[in-house]
């Protein structure tokens, strides 16, 4: 649910990562946050447990600068990925504008990939959102490794719509910006729409 | 899924009862968030606070709460307290979709802010109502688009451009 603000000239949408635990939704969030000039951002906030596992969600927000005199702001979060988060993870999608799905490309981590899926299609249906409908992005993380499934194997086990795909290596950055882009963007065409 | 449109009118009236709650409850500053997390308006000495943390982590808490609550077979915790030593927030649902967040130190007491809490929530859920109503309005009328419907792509490639 974008938020608009005609008194202080600001859009305010959410996105938010999706997907199995430890495929690097805080590590693409990280990315951004270091990568992003500081008057661009607001503090990331990381609700972690002590082993660095989101506990509940990590927070970014983000100035991409104005359209149409309006400041475009982003709100990026990302959902706790271990199963048993399931709760916490339904939270963080109240409200939300798009969805990025961080996909792990490792062989081990295919069922958690489509169990994943499964959930957050299940999930948004309880918001009243519908994964057909919603700006969405897929993106295969984790390129760098040894052990990955092909692009084409991921696609065609995890592409839902034929939705924008992106080879990623968070921890470096590559691909991370592209993914983002993509799903502002059809965020914004949403808007316009409307 | 409808967007949350708030026009300055509301915007000003929002601000005038959060500053007239701010000085009659003696708090520190007053902030209204929208449950995803957006910051709506505040009044007070907000520059010494990171409000768009603040924002994101108390929906954060609500909605934690509000699972709590369903958990236990109640519809929602309406009211939420922390105590610290020297500061203190309080948290309030207002008008089911917005959360009044109050933080008051020393000079204020919590039965202060409760009491004028109560009464500036009733003057807000008017005002939220009177932003549904014109929402319904403005949807209603064919002849006034919003400025985002003439959006170009050029527009949004700019955005990505620096």
């Amino acid at each position: 649910m974008t938020f608009i603000n005609y008194a202080s000239k600001e859009i305010n949408c959410k996105i938010v990562y999706y997907g199995p635990g430890l495929g690097g939704k805080t590590t693409n969030l990280q990315y951004i946050y270091n990568k992003t000039a500081p008057e661009a951002k607001g503090k990331m906030i990381s609700l972690a447990t002590e082993a660095d596992r989101t506990l509940f969600f990590d927070f970014l927000p983000l100035d991409l600068g104005t359209i149409r005199g309006f400041t475009t702001r982003f709100h990026l979060y990302t959902v706790p990925g271990q199963v048993f988060y399931d709760a916490s993870r339904k939270l963080i999608l109240k409200g939300v504008d798009g969805v990025v799905f961080v996909a792990d490309s490792q062989h081990e981590r295919m069922e958690a990939n489509i169990e994943s899926i499964r959930n957050l299609e299940e999930n948004l249906t309880e918001h009243g959102f519908d994964l057909k409908t919603i700006p969405y992005v897929l993106q295969f993380n984790k390129r760098d490794l040894p052990n990955v499934v092909s692009v084409e194997e991921l696609y065609r086990v995890l592409n839902f719509k034929r939705e924008p795909t992106f080879e990623a290596v968070a921890t470096t950055g590559v691909g991370v910006f592209d993914t983002l882009k993509s799903v502002a963007k059809q965020i914004l065409v949403e808007l316009r729409k409307r | 899924m409808t967007d949350f449109v708030l026009y300055e009118e509301e915007f000003h009236r929002l601000e005038d009862a959060l500053m007239r709650l701010r000085q009659e409850a003696n708090a520190r500053a007053v902030f209204l968030i929208d449950k995803n997390g957006q910051q709506i308006a505040s009044a007070g000495e907000i520059e010494n606070f990171d409000s768009t943390s603040l924002a994101s982590l108390t929906a954060g808490n609500v909605a934690a709460t509000d699972g709590l609550a369903k958990l236990i077979g109640e519809r929602e915790f309406s009211v939420l307290f922390h105590e610290g030593q020297q500061e203190h927030i309080h948290i309030s649902i207002v008008a089911r979709r917005a959360i009044l967040v109050v933080i008051f130190d020393e000079r204020s007491s919590l039965g202060l802010v409760r009491l004028r809490v109560k009464r500036a929530s009733a003057d807000l859920e008017k005002i939220f109502e009177a932003m549904v109503q014109k929402g319904e309005t403005a949807t209603g009328a064919a002849g006034s688009p919003s400025p985002f419907s003439e959006i170009t792509d050029d527009d949004i490639d700019a955005l990505f451009s620096e």
